[in-house]
């Protein structure tokens, strides 16, 4: 196991390298003239933020040289200051808003996990009963439906409607009065409808996965086998047969991480969610080209400890992985 | 229920299974065609000019005169609705037309080479897929200018990984096979052999791959133009129309529903017209 983590960490550094490299090439879209550096609130600043930004990212030097120092700037997620009015450090300002955005995604993908997986297990176990033509069903409408217009729908309905749910924010007005159960509820009302909603559409796309994965199991010989030998059927089906059928599914979920982070600009925004993703959000419409390049890398790190993990996760499930010579 | 009814159901479905699945493709088709319906004809089927503000008629609701309501600049927003069909549908044809081109180029090299060139573009598809694409997305647009050109071209230049993905994997066992080989031992140029015998081979999978791939496309731009950084206003675009939307969810619950049902009819048709297409070429997957 501790060769096949290694070998996975070796794997991570070509990784990073390519995401820097693409990184640098985003920073040089940058646009050439000073006045689109303007922003409505600042319209004065463009020259002097246009030449701010050639000096952070050594605009001026060789391109070669630019390379390394912006290598040299990421190992040590040195992302400079904002170009916002506080001018704060960028990882500062990323790492304040950054719990939020991973407590969303990980109960997001807890959801998806508790929900998705029995969803798409009885769909193949019920095979083309009424049940698994529901899913189905469900399964098209979650990936049509474009999320954050569901999102505007429930927040018109439990919000304005049914007004049982709050529609923005993260914290009530005298959060800090309350105690830390009444804290807990608090943030679990407002983030319930965010977290439900961004797992919607990875729902759909995880329990149809999970169920093609389970019914081509089903079809293996080893089943037969266990069935021949008297095994009763509920333990082949969630002994034998679906813990071969979850490893593509533990793949399926790492792919999702780097969808869910970037819907998290989305849910952010609608909800208005102090976290990474509505920082982004303003940054983008304030042009904090410091900021922007932050978030992107450390979105695309985020992305890569996930897969990690997921490999990891794999590793302990499949004995074949781990010793699998290469 | 019993093991040997499972298995019974297996067999004695596929009948049932094959016309469910030509249910799907029928109703896609239907749907793909409708809309190109209104695409094609958004001048003579819209009520009013799409663009045209009358600051007599705010936030009016849905009537005989305006079928979906007017908006915050009394605009029809029907007749944006209609017109806002023409944009999400080009961009999604142009983006994937893009994403497809790359993907093919990418999957054919690797595919066809192997060894090293293969390695290289791999990785380099791995490292793309890292990022997550909404924010690689947001980040050009930033960089760059809001509009439907450029929002075409980065959705584009972000989703062909999994046509490469996929052509890669179909020009492996294709690059194999004899008649291949036959073609490479009669001293045919590289070019000629991936565009005469290879690509027709891998390009059906690419064909449904490319089909849903609109919806994802269409998705992505409805929600860039949500946030206001796609589709400008006034031009009209389902995104943009939900993007006032929101600002006026109390009240005007029609600038919502209308685009955002439009939105989600057409994605739905074009993903059942790609499942529905996938499984008449590939019967395997059910």
């Amino acid at each position: 196991m501790i060769t096949y983590l290694l070998r996975r960490l070796a794997g991570l550094i070509p990784m990073l390298l390519g995401i820097t490299l693409v990184s640098f090439i985003v920073i040089h879209l940058a646009p050439g003239d000073p006045a689109q550096f303007m922003t409505s609130l600042n319209p004065k600043a463009s020259e002097k933020a246009r030449e701010r930004f050639i000096k952070m990212y050594d605009l001026d030097k060789p391109i070669v040289e630019q390379y390394f120092l912006w290598l040299k700037k990421f190992v040590r997620f040195d992302f400079g200051d904002s170009f916002s009015q506080d001018r704060k450090p960028v990882l500062q300002k990323i790492l304040e808003r950054l719990p939020i955005t991973i407590y969303l995604n990980v109960a997001a993908l807890i959801l998806i996990f508790i929900v998705a997986i029995p969803m798409g297990v009885l769909s193949a176990y019920y095979h083309n009963s009424i049940l698994d033509r529901v899913v189905t069903v469900f399964v098209f409408v979650g990936f049509a439906v474009p999320s954050f217009w569901l999102a505007l729908l429930c927040m018109y309905y439990f919000g304005v409607v049914l007004g049982v749910l709050p529609i923005s924010g993260i914290y009530s007005y005298g959060f800090s009065e309350l105690g830390l159960i009444g804290k807990m509820v608090d943030v679990i009302r407002h983030t319930l409808l965010p977290v439900i909603l961004s797992v919607f559409g990875s729902l759909a796309a995880l329990s149809r996965f999970t169920r093609n994965s389970m019914l081509d199991v089903l079809h293996e010989e080893y089943i037969e086998a266990a069935k021949a030998r008297g095994i009763p059927e509920r333990i082949i089906i969630f002994k034998h047969a679906l813990r071969n059928a979850l490893l593509p599914v533990i793949t399926i979920l790492g792919l999702s991480i780097p969808g869910l982070i970037g819907g998290s600009v989305i849910f952010e925004t609608i909800f208005s969610i102090p976290g990474m993703g509505q920082l982004f959000y303003q940054s983008v419409m304030m042009r904090d080209y410091p900021v922007i390049m932050g978030i992107l890398v450390i979105g695309a790190i985020l992305t890569l400890v996930g897969n990690l993990l997921a490999d990891i996760m794999y590793g302990m499930a499949d004995p074949r992985i781990r010793y699998e010579k290469k | 229920m019993g093991w040997q009814i499972l298995v019974l159901d297996m067999k004695k479905n596929n009948i049932f299974l094959s016309l469910r699945l030509n249910l799907f493709l029928y109703v896609g088709i239907l749907i793909v065609f409708f809309f190109f319906i209104i695409a094609i004809f958004a001048p003579f089927i819209s009520t009013h000019d799409p663009t045209s503000i009358n600051l007599q008629e705010l936030f009016l609701p849905p009537s005989m005169d305006h079928f979906f309501g007017t908006d915050e600049l009394g605009r029809d927003v029907f007749s944006r609705v209609i017109y806002g069909t023409r944009v999400s549908l080009f961009v999604g044809f142009v983006a994937v037309g893009i994403s497809v081109f790359v993907g093919l180029i990418i999957g054919l090299l690797g595919g066809f080479f192997r060894g090293y060139v293969d390695n290289i573009l791999m990785r380099f598809v791995d490292i793309m897929l890292c990022f997550p694409s909404f924010f690689l997305i947001l980040a050009v647009i930033a960089f760059l200018k809001p509009s439907i050109s450029n929002v075409m071209i980065v959705i584009g230049l972000t989703s062909w990984m999994g046509v490469a993905r996929l052509v890669r994997a179909e020009t492996l066992s294709v690059g194999s096979r004899d008649f291949v080989t036959a073609a490479k031992l009669q001293g045919l140029s590289t070019i000629k052999i991936l565009v005469k015998y290879i690509l027709p081979n891998v390009i059906s999978p690419v064909f449904v791959s490319a089909i849903l791939g609109i919806s994802a496309a269409i998705i992505t731009e409805s929600s860039l133009s949500f946030l206001g950084l796609g589709v400008q206003p006034p031009t009209p675009s389902w995104g943009n129309i939900l993007m006032s939307g929101k600002e006026n969810i109390m009240f005007a619950w029609w600038l919502s529903l209308f685009p955002g049902s439009s939105i989600f009819i057409t994605v739905l048709g074009y993903n059942l017209l790609g499942e529905g297409l996938r499984d008449m070429i590939d019967p395997k997957t059910r």
